[in-house]
């Protein structure tokens, strides 16, 4: 049929153009919808509320977190608590977006088979997070959670101020101190009698240190994990903190 | 290259791609060598075979191949390159079964947990990425470039573009594929639900995902049709668009460059929109636009008669792109994001409905004067119910983005249900039906082995895609009711473990329904082998249209 | 930027946009001169060789 005849050849160039200009139109047309959805909210001052308390994590919770996203919590744990009365009395006050301001990548998730966990920090006590996460069911029958018996391996974080540094370039302000004594403050965190603990609270106000219910000196996985989970939501004072001022 | 006529030679293509990919292995070897962790240790060992393999692969091609390139034309019809394709299709047979099987793992763990057996490697959360992507990119990417691959070629009348160019598309598509499944296995992962894959896959799929653009784009280019067939758009619209969205999403901060682990460049509230906005697109431009180019091609071919309106198409297409890119942020309403984008996304979203039904009205319609062929064809059935799968999942899905609705369904299980119905009912019903109609055609074959098991594979992973939803919207509503229960003194009814415990039986209901779809996509990959074998069944019905002479359908000359 | 200006803006110009592109997509489709190619190309499917 259409083997192109020389007459034709004329109008073909023509049409040959088109698939560029379609592929440019459709281009344009999806990039607006992102541009205008997407740019106001790292310009427009009231996306991130102006909140006390929230910073960096320690390098231990930071080495928990990762753990956190390696085990794929998020796929069944949110941490975002809605404003509805029935998910502030289950958990707590409603998550501020200044709540996960240094959070590289948000942790909000999509999907509640557990419960949210955006406050779980010192709701349960170190040893039941190290039971259950050992074996959920012996703390709570009903559970479907997978056991993580494995994490009681040692914590591989002796890399740990080079994760400061990639998040200092992407944002987060951990100073040089910080970056430099990374790995003494990740021990630190566990050694409440150590010579560590009040420089690491120093640097990182308002950082709990403690054994969390492990051996101290040797950090396993569990260690990293449970520090980050008792941290989470505890950064902000909400005794303090007025919703009013930050209607948007 | 000034050859004698009878030398070989090596094109510059063939060269060229050697010695990147021998340069890569050496890198690739370095890198494994050197790693900071053992997964990224293993992946660059990947890689590095990978390489050497393919150098191996152009080497053996090259021994046995004609001194010319192939002919662009053979007797005046285009020398269509159908091999790529082939692979694509035994490989989107075998990732599928693979995705469903390890959804149906996943699905019996939830209802007891203890099916892990303690391994760290087969834990919820390991696995659920590995399912997500067997059957989204795996499954679904390789049945949408393949399609394309067969779509393009067909309606210019053109060879495709490249001679290595679509295999190394082809071939550095599954092998991403690979890295990112074993990744996850392994732990590796950015947390970023569908662009799991850590920075040096992404880096490795941008590669192939802009090679892959370019030989579609030079394909669009050498047509000698006039017009370009509106299926084209779509797949063009969904190849950029997921290039844009996938580059955009994982900007990331590598820790080390010999190691698997970064940081996305974004956090908090932006990184969530931005998450969203891809996540909802890859819904979107790959398991929508991607997969109506399938209907736009494959349903009037099988039914034998144009599509119902090609002016609707256009207008389709264009509504479609346009507000599907908003839509993002109803995955995020009553979060810490700013109010005017979720109200803008529910918008958007509820008026994505009317492109959408579109859509589905002007494949549905295509079949109008001849709804007979339903009764007979189930290959073509399969396809008209993808259709209505898709007009119900996408009804559903602006309903469930009104944020009076989203309240209660945000976070359950109602979700998985209604992914499920479009999944399951549109996408894969739509590949299936386009999987049973290319095999025939690209193995030369009149007809799939046995229509008769096609049935049966129509009716078993029907049943099972009802038993899934149907146990899922139950559930999914049961537990956002329970939820927000209060009893009659003012407290909360249920603790959260009560409503885990209500959904047990639920969950055994849908991981069942999983299994009947997984048998039914066994019966399809023993159909399409004897296909490919060249069996034919005794008890098949005469071809659709019966005076189609046999050979005739998809005829392509060999390579 | 605050947000009342930037939502007086999107408000404004975005409905003249959709409004602008929707017509532009409608008169395309139904220009009568097009009608031509478009039915051969709905049949670009059927053809066979």
């Amino acid at each position: 049929m259409a083997t192109a005849q020389p007459g034709l050849w004329k109008r073909h160039e023509i049409f040959e153009k088109n698939s560029i200009i379609l592929l440019i139109g459709a281009l344009l047309v999806v990039a607006i919808g992102g541009l205008v959805e997407i740019t106001p909210l790292f310009y427009l001052k009231s996306t991130v509320e102006k909140v006390e308390g929230v910073r960096p994590y320690t390098p231990l919770e930071l080495a928990g977190r990762n753990i956190y996203i390696r085990e794929g919590c998020y796929l069944c744990h949110s941490q975002m608590v809605r404003p509805m009365r029935d998910e502030i009395e289950r958990y707590g006050h409603f998550s501020l977006a200044a709540e996960s301001m240094y959070d590289h990548p948000f942790q909000w998730g999509s999907k509640r088979t557990g419960p949210d966990l955006a406050r779980v920090g010192g709701k349960y006590s170190d040893q039941w997070h190290r039971e259950h996460l050992k074996d959920p069911r012996a703390v709570v029958p009903a559970s479907i959670m997978p056991a993580y018996a494995f994490l009681d391996r040692p914590l591989d974080a002796d890399a740990i101020a080079d994760d400061l540094k990639a998040n200092r370039a992407l944002g987060v302000p951990y100073t040089d101190e910080m970056i430099a004594l990374a790995r003494t403050d990740l021990k630190a965190q566990l050694d409440p009698d150590g010579a560590g603990a009040a420089d690491l609270q120093r640097r990182y106000p308002g950082a709990t240190v403690r054994d969390f219910g492990g051996d101290k000196g040797k950090a396993a996985e569990i260690d990293a994990l449970v520090v980050y989970l008792q941290v989470l939501g505890t950064m902000v004072d909400f005794k303090i903190y007025e919703d009013k001022k930050n209607l948007r | 290259m000034a050859a004698t006529p009878a030398s070989k030679y090596m094109t510059e293509g063939e060269v060229g791609l050697s010695l990147a990919l021998l340069t890569g292995a050496f890198l690739c070897a370095l890198a494994s060598a050197r790693a900071v962790d053992a997964p990224f240790s293993v992946h660059m060992g990947v890689f590095a075979l990978a390489a050497v393999a393919g150098i191996a692969a152009i080497l053996k091609r090259y021994e046995g191949r004609s001194v010319e390139a192939p002919p662009q034309e053979i007797d005046g019809k285009p020398n269509y390159n159908i091999g790529p394709i082939k692979f694509t299709a035994v490989a989107a047979m075998a990732w599928g079964i693979t995705g469903f099987l390890v959804g149906c793992i996943i699905a019996f763990q939830l209802w007891a947990p203890s099916l892990n057996l303690g391994l760290e490697y087969a834990s919820f959360g390991r696995l659920r990425p590995l399912h997500t992507s067997a059957v989204i990119f795996a499954f679904g990417g390789n049945v949408l470039i393949g399609t394309s691959f067969y779509v393009v070629q067909r309606t210019c009348r053109a060879r495709l573009a490249g001679e290595l160019a679509p295999w190394f598309v082809v071939l550095g598509y599954n092998l991403f594929i690979v890295v990112a499944g074993t990744g996850y296995l392994m732990g590796v992962t950015q947390s970023k639900e569908y662009a799991e894959p850590e920075w040096y896959a992404d880096l490795w799929l941008t590669v192939v995902w802009v090679a892959y653009l370019l030989v579609f784009l030079a394909t669009l280019r050498k047509r000698t049709e006039p017009h370009i067939f509106v299926a084209n758009w779509f797949y063009l619209a969904f190849i950029v668009t997921i290039a844009m969205l996938h580059i955009v999403n994982n900007l990331a901060m590598p820790v080390s460059f010999l190691g698997s682990k970064s940081y996305p460049m974004f956090a908090g509230v932006q990184d969530a929109l931005i998450q969203w906005w891809y996540g909802h697109n890859a819904v979107g431009f790959f398991l929508t636009a991607g997969f109506l180019a399938i209907m736009y091609y494959f349903v009037p071919k099988r039914a034998e008669r144009p599509i119902y309106s090609y002016r609707l198409s256009i207008i389709h297409f264009w509504a479609l792109i346009f507000m599907y890119i908003w839509a993002g942020p109803h995955h995020l309403h009553y979060t810490a994001l700013p109010d005017w984008a979720q109200t803008l996304g529910m918008t958007f979203s509820i008026m994505l409905w009317m492109p959408s039904w579109g859509g589905m009205i002007n494949g549905l319609m295509t079949l109008s004067g001849a709804w007979d062929k339903l009764r007979t064809d189930p290959v073509l059935r399969f396809m008209v119910v993808s259709l209505a799968f898709y007009g119900m999942a996408t009804f559903e899905g602006p309903m469930m983005s009104i944020k009076a609705v989203n309240s209660l369904s945000h976070y359950t299980d109602w979700t998985i249900g209604h992914v499920h119905s479009g999944a399951l009912g549109w996408v894969a019903y739509i590949s299936f039906g386009a999987l049973y109609c290319l095999v025939p055609w690209l193995w030369n074959r009149r007809e799939v082995y046995s229509l008769k098991l096609v049935e049966w594979h129509f009716w078993v992973s029907t049943l099972g895609i009802v038993l899934y939803i149907t146990s899922m919207w139950v559930a999914g509503i049961m537990q956002g009711l329970m939820w927000r229960a209060y009893n009659a003194l003012g407290f909360l009814e249920y603790s959260f473990v009560e409503t885990v415990e209500a959904m047990q039986p639920y969950y055994l209901v849908r991981a069942l329904g999983g299994v009947l779809f997984l048998i039914g996509g066994l019966i399809m990959a023993y159909n399409l082998v004897m296909t490919i074998a060249g069996k034919t069944a005794v008890e098949s019905k005469p071809l659709p249209g019966g005076e189609v002479l046999p050979g005739t359908v998809g005829l392509a000359p060999a390579e | 930027m605050t947000y009342e200006n930037a939502s007086a803006f999107a408000q404004t110009s975005g409905l003249l946009y959709f409004v602008g592109i929707f017509l532009a997509v409608i008169l395309y489709a139904f220009w009568p001169r097009n009608r031509a190619r478009f039915d051969a190309a709905a049949h670009l499917p059927l053809i066979e060789d």
